[in-house]
């Protein structure tokens, strides 16, 4: 695996996975052939629902497993835009497999009879997935790990009262013997995952339909030489919809979703190394921890399907000006590592967004980290969502606020972003210039109300006006000042207790 | 050892007014609930995909498909020209609602040509590869757009008066005018709509339909093939949904795969994409409501005028009945001495609106409820004052005739309220919040109290009629079919223990089959909240016809008289003996006594002329009331419901279980019309809004934080409903203007309680933020 005329050999290998309780191997796979065409039109299971073929509504919802740092965990995604080509590796659980072979409900499902969980019927595969892997991973969850675990699943019959009652019932009565397939199974699975070979690229397909799922981060800048207009795919969670809903024709493609080599958090006391590939469930604990608001943003980003796909690497090179975590990476001054054959460079992120739709990347290159600096203790963060709903909808306006004050309560520094605002996520240069060097009090932030027209002239669409764009942004400024004077105004729907 | 078996039991499993888990709901969970789409699909079936337009207002100047029909796996393209007998399938008759667009295109996303394939990719691929030219026309997108344009309507309005309100609103004491827009609402099925089409020998075509009306599909395949109905069988066993946006919109997918089967003897499947199914299928109606209210010092209402100006998009659907209803809901639970209600279904260059749960009656009620903010506001009162004062009295009061002339007959509003007020403790919470508002800068509450009275009964009076069939066989097991369809609400579950009641049965002894046209035959849709009442009725005279001929078997062959013989839980009880039901029916077998029976029920007392404005419309009123409690964020517009107190109304329960569970579920769907769910379309007339990405419905973590929900249990029906139950399915979808009127009042506060913030539907943050930026002008 040294030179990239091993890559371009017309197919080696297979995707290997496992399917419930049998194993696949499949050498031809279309590479946007999704999973949940392959369950339902291929193989039969039809329990799996497509309600939106877009990853937002929940109901293709099943688990995949895989191994973490050697830990078999397991993850509800949307099968919907979920390519059979990212399964290499996994362990795939539909709804079919969770009763026992007589018909004997999981407790799980047996909950959500009992407490009138369905009505229709039609979400409820994903819903019953989404908590059974929701059971498989917390003991006791309360209301609000409940509610986050349904932040994916869209239900129009219930209004979620009774789901969120069979769950919690299910989460307190936990019978000693119960039957599961995953804890049956959990040696087997284990056994098949790390039997399968490690650091092999697999390529398959003819040359005008290639997937190629490198073995090595270095196998991934060959073939990114090799095809330079190749689609890299990490979650999918975007590029799923190219496909589902524009149907555009993105080979070759390459999935890096299981490249070990993207997939390291690094903590150091200077700041935090992420992998482009690590997806925002796995980043979750450490950015939470060190960082509390970018916990509280990853909280409402997507749904847990969303966040177990999605990484953080893909939000970036995807450049979309509205993507949630770039204003507050760039208010927090992290950098981009791109990689290619011919070596790596590293650029401020907020360089990286040149313009809408063109970022600072070149053919052949991918994002390969991005660094995370320490904020020193006495500076305040603060990152504000706007969204038309609260939970799993795309930005309004995203706000990032990052300010240092003197001694005598003078601005120091300040470095504020915003997405939403612009045709790229954007620093807000005037408002930092009116902030700067002055007391850090509500007549500063009232002052520098005015600044903001110079930074955005935001536009208007269904997510939001322009006019309501710049009050809101303006008024966040506001909020932010009152955060760290000790007055914070908030809704908050969970105490931080629970 | 188990003896239970042994035991004789007392009642049976499953009768009426019994807490049962919905008939599917273990295979809900499993994954082994078969929607259509979960059918095997026969060798040989094909694909169909919409081939859409991109223009508002336009006409086709020259289409060309060979792209399309190039595409590898394409088998044929249809077009206006390939219906056999007629491209038309408006509901309303009124020959408006083209199958596929003929020459003209009046809204962006009409479908002017169909693509069948091998695949369902491949048709989807293809349909995207024609290439239209066309003559753009003006475009109207909205009501005011349409009123511009000339103000066309696609149906007749209607005015609804009684007393002289234009000489009453000049002597009332105080006077407010105003007016508000209530959007409009995606029925957002999780299931899109599909239909499956299977040809027959002859004419015939079997057709599995998501539809809550198989007898309009059936119709609507055989006026477009030009067969007589009874070449066309509709099935539907369950749909994911359909909230009345599977009532006529699922017609245009049927006719399609019908055409398309029949041309090529195979089998086709029409699944549109989730993007499809919203941008090319009708919605709720949005409204402009344009008021005037005169009133007293004290709150009490003189007169009202108003009228209720519709987007009805390009064709009548069912727009006519549909913003009639708004007009039999402008009343809300309150007395209008004298009044004059008229509406406007304009027609404009979108979708056409079609049902969707409470059928117009919801934004008539809203409209009310603002009449009442909007006095409240302006004497400086508590809403709920004003809201007690202008109820409806009780029958014989002289405060009991509707704006149609219908008496109220069964009011029993007064006494829910203030159930409601007292378990919810709103004026101590209502203090509480008065307080915290008093002293917090950025984040408001608000609390609002509104009741519900909901007109039971389709307007169109032939409507209100049932059919079901009843077989009992020789080993006593029963098999039940009736014309209702099952979308999720209970229905099936429901009628199953009428039938498992009226015969003395298990319910497990009841099995229940799927809608089809082949066995009750002229069925109304399973809308208007009716399905229970309609089909339930029949079922039971099903029952009663079977249990007729059992006991006049049993008499003749016991020597006995009818009157000793009687139903017991799982046995007959004739004369000193208790034969056990299905000996008894396999004795009658024998005695070749007919076992099987259709039933049929009309709604009775009810007629409605709507050339005069008045009749009784409506059987009886279901009626419930909400608090709700909601916190604001004044610098963002965000707001959080903090929680909600519900107390309804469903007479006495067949099932409280189901119940609840449509009350719970009609209130979040609810709550999301007012607060979330926006409909956006751009200057070009296309929806922006559609798909879950971009119209955001209501999500676990948005329902209340407290949810209490009790059914009125004290409450009968005065009518002979199925075991004095009443209807369950729209009435609760108004409870969340609460919500509405909550978030209202912490708007309000903003600008000290003294002007009506006059806040539209649906109450976005940004509705919020721009209302509070208002009030804080005011100040």
């Amino acid at each position: 695996m040294t030179s990239t005329t091993e890559i371009v050999h017309p197919s080696s290998g297979s995707i290997r996975f496992l399917l419930n309780d049998r194993e696949i191997a499949l050498s031809t796979v279309a590479p946007t052939a999704t999973l949940l065409d392959f369950l339902r039109l291929e193989r039969r299971l039809t329990g799996t629902k497509e309600g939106c073929a877009e990853g937002d509504c929940g109901a293709c919802t099943v688990l995949v497993g895989r191994l973490v740092a050697g830990k078999l965990v397991y993850e509800g995604v949307n099968a919907c835009i979920r390519f059979v080509g990212s399964l290499n590796a996994t362990h795939v659980v539909t709804v079919e497999h969770l009763a026992a072979r007589d018909g004997t409900l999981h407790p799980v499902q047996q909950a959500m009879v009992d407490y009138h969980g369905s009505q229709c019927g039609f979400c409820t595969p994903g819903f019953v997935m989404s908590l059974y892997g929701l059971w498989l991973s917390k003991d006791n969850p309360g209301r609000a790990d409940i509610e986050k675990a349904l932040q994916g699943n869209l239900c129009r019959c219930t209004g979620y009262e009774p789901i969120v009652r069979a769950a919690e019932a299910v989460a307190t009565a936990r019978p000693d013997a119960v039957f599961d397939p995953i804890l049956k199974m959990r040696d087997r699975v284990r056994a098949f995952l790390s039997g399968l070979p490690t650091g092999e690229t697999i390529v398959l397909g003819p040359s005008d339909a290639r997937l190629v799922v490198p073995g090595s981060a270095r196998a991934l800048a060959e073939a990114l030489a090799e095809y330079p207009g190749a689609t890299v795919v990490a979650g999918s969670t975007d590029v799923g919809l190219w496909v589902t809903k524009q149907m555009r024709a993105i080979n070759p493609v390459i999935f890096i979703n299981g490249l070990a080599d993207l997939q390291s958090i690094t903590e150091a006391p200077d700041g935090i190394t992420i992998g482009a590939g690590v997806t925002y469930s796995l980043a979750f604990s450490t950015l939470a921890r060190r960082l509390p608001p970018l916990g509280k943003l990853l909280d409402r980003l997507g749904g847990d399907q969303v966040r177990n796909m999605g990484t953080i690497g893909g939000n970036i090179a995807n450049g979309s000006p509205i993507g949630d975590t770039p204003p507050p990476l760039i208010a927090l001054d992290a950098t981009v590592t791109l990689r290619s054959v011919s070596g790596t460079r590293t650029l401020p992120l907020q360089d990286y967004f040149i313009a809408y739709g063109r970022q600072d990347r070149y053919p052949g290159e991918f994002v390969e980290s991005l660094f995370v600096p320490a904020l020193p203790a006495d500076e305040h963060f603060a990152v504000y969502k706007i969204s038309k709903r609260r939970d799993e909808d795309i930005s309004a306006l995203c706000a990032a606020f990052r300010i240092a004050l003197s001694e005598q309560g003078l601005v120091t520094s300040a470095r504020i972003a915003f997405g939403g605002m612009a045709g790229t996520p954007k620093r807000a240069t005037a408002v930092e210039d009116a902030l700067i060097g002055k007391p850090w009090t509500e007549e500063t932030v009232t002052a520098a109300r005015p600044a903001f027209d110079l930074d955005y002239q935001p536009l208007s669409d269904w997510r939001a006006t322009s006019a309501y764009r710049a009050v809101t942004a303006k008024n966040l400024l506001l909020r932010f000042y009152l955060e760290t004077s000790g007055s914070p105004a908030e809704l908050v729907r969970f105490e931080a207790a629970e | 050892m188990d003896t239970s078996t042994f035991q004789e039991r007392k009642t049976i499993r499953g009768g009426m007014h019994k807490n049962l888990r919905h008939d599917s709901a273990h295979k809900h969970v499993a994954g082994s609930a078969d929607y259509i789409d979960d059918m095997p699909e026969p060798a040989g079936t094909l694909h169909a995909a919409l081939g859409l337009t991109d223009r508002a207002h336009a006409e086709i100047v020259s289409m060309d498909l060979s792209a399309v029909e190039a595409y590898p796996g394409v088998v044929c393209v249809l077009t206006a020209r390939d219906m056999p007998h007629s491209n038309d399938i408006s509901p309303s008759h009124l020959d408006d609602e083209p199958v596929l667009a003929d020459g003209r295109v009046e809204f962006h996303g009409q479908a002017a040509f169909a693509v069948i394939a091998e695949t369902r990719d491949a048709a989807r691929r293809a349909a995207r590869l024609a290439s239209i030219v066309y003559n753009d026309l003006p475009h109207a997108i909205d009501v005011t757009q349409a009123r511009e344009a000339g103000g066309k309507l696609v149906t007749k309005p209607l005015t609804l008066s009684r007393g002289d309100a234009a000489h009453e609103m000049q002597n009332a004491p105080r006077r407010v005018k105003g007016e508000m827009r209530i959007g409009g609402q995606e029925h957002f099925y999780l299931e899109s709509h599909i239909a499956f089409a299977i040809p027959g020998e002859d004419d015939d075509i079997t057709v599995w339909s998501s539809t809550q009306h198989p007898s309009e599909v059936q119709h609507m395949v055989a006026h477009v093939l030009g067969v007589p109905s009874n070449a066309v069988t509709v099935q539907v066993r369950r749909m994911g949904g359909g909230f009345g946006g599977k009532e006529t919109q699922g017609n245009q997918f049927a006719a399609i795969a019908a055409v398309a089967a029949k041309k090529l003897n195979r089998p086709v499947k029409f699944r549109p994409d989730r993007d499809e199914d919203m941008a090319c299928t009708g919605k709720r109606h949005d409204f402009l409501v344009e008021y005037e209210v005169g009133f007293d010092d004290e709150g009490r209402i003189h007169a009202v005028d108003a009228t209720f100006a519709a987007r009805c998009g390009y064709s009548s659907d069912l727009s006519g009945p549909v913003t009639d209803r708004a007009l039999f809901h402008a009343d809300g639970a309150y007395f209008y001495p004298h009044v004059r209600l008229t509406s406007e279904p304009l027609k404009t260059n979108t979708v056409s609106n079609t049902a969707y749960r409470g059928f117009g009656g919801p934004q008539g009620i809203v409209g009310a409820e603002r009449m009442i903010e909007e006095i409240a506001y302006a004497l400086g009162k508590d809403t709920l004052e004003i809201r007690k004062l202008n109820f409806y009295g009780e029958k014989g009061s002289g405060r009991d005739l509707t704006p149609y002339h219908q008496q109220v007959e069964d009011n029993i509003i007064g006494k829910l309220v203030a159930d409601l007020e007292e378990s919810a403790d709103y004026q101590e919470r209502r203090a509480d919040i008065l307080a915290f508002n008093a002293q917090s800068r950025i984040i408001r509450k608000g609390i609002a109290l509104t009741p519900v009275k909901f007109g039971i009964s389709f307007t169109m009076t032939a409507f209100n009629q049932a059919g079901a069939l009843v077989h009992v066989y020789q080993d006593g097991s029963i098999h039940l079919n009736h014309g209702g369809t099952e979308m999720g609400q209970g229905l099936y579950t429901k009628i199953a223990q009428v039938l498992a009641d009226s015969f003395q049965v298990d319910i497990d002894r009841v099995k229940i089959t799927a809608t089809t046209t082949g066995k009750v035959p002229n069925t109304s849709a399973t809308a208007a909240s009716s399905g229970t009442d309609l089909n339930g009725m029949a079922a039971a005279d099903a029952a009663r016809q079977i249990k007729e001929r059992l006991v006049a078997f049993a008499a003749e062959r016991w020597q006995t008289t009818p009157d000793r013989i009687s139903f017991a839980p799982n046995h007959v009880i004739i004369g000193e003996e208790r034969v056990p039901f299905a000996d008894l029916v396999k004795q009658a077998y024998f005695a070749r006594i007919q076992l099987s029976a259709a039933g049929f029920y009309k709604t009775p007392k009810i007629h409605w002329d709507r050339n005069t404005g008045r009749g009784t419309p409506f059987y009886y009123f279901a009626y419930g009331a909400a608090v709700s409690e909601v916190s604001i964020d004044t610098l963002t517009g965000e707001y959080m419901v903090e929680r909600v107190d519900v107390l309804h109304d469903v007479g006495r329960s067949l099932n409280p279980a189901i119940d609840i569970g449509q009350i719970e579920g009609g209130f979040v769907q609810g709550m999301g019309w007012l607060t979330t769910e926006e409909l956006w379309w751009d200057d070009k007339g296309r929806l922006r809004t559609h798909a879950p990405s971009t119209y955001k419905i209501p999500l676990a973590s948005d329902r209340p934080k407290i949810f209490n929900v009790k059914l009125a249990e004290w409450s009968e029906n005065g009518e002979e409903t199925i075991g004095r139950s009443k209807a369950v399915g729209e009435p609760p979808f108004n409870l969340p203007i609460s919500v509405l009127e909550a978030i209202s009042m912490a708007v309000a506060s903003v600008g000290g309680y003294r002007r009506c913030p006059r806040l539209d539907a649906p109450a976005t943050p940004e509705c919020v933020l721009m209302a509070v930026e208002r009030m804080r002008v005011a100040l």
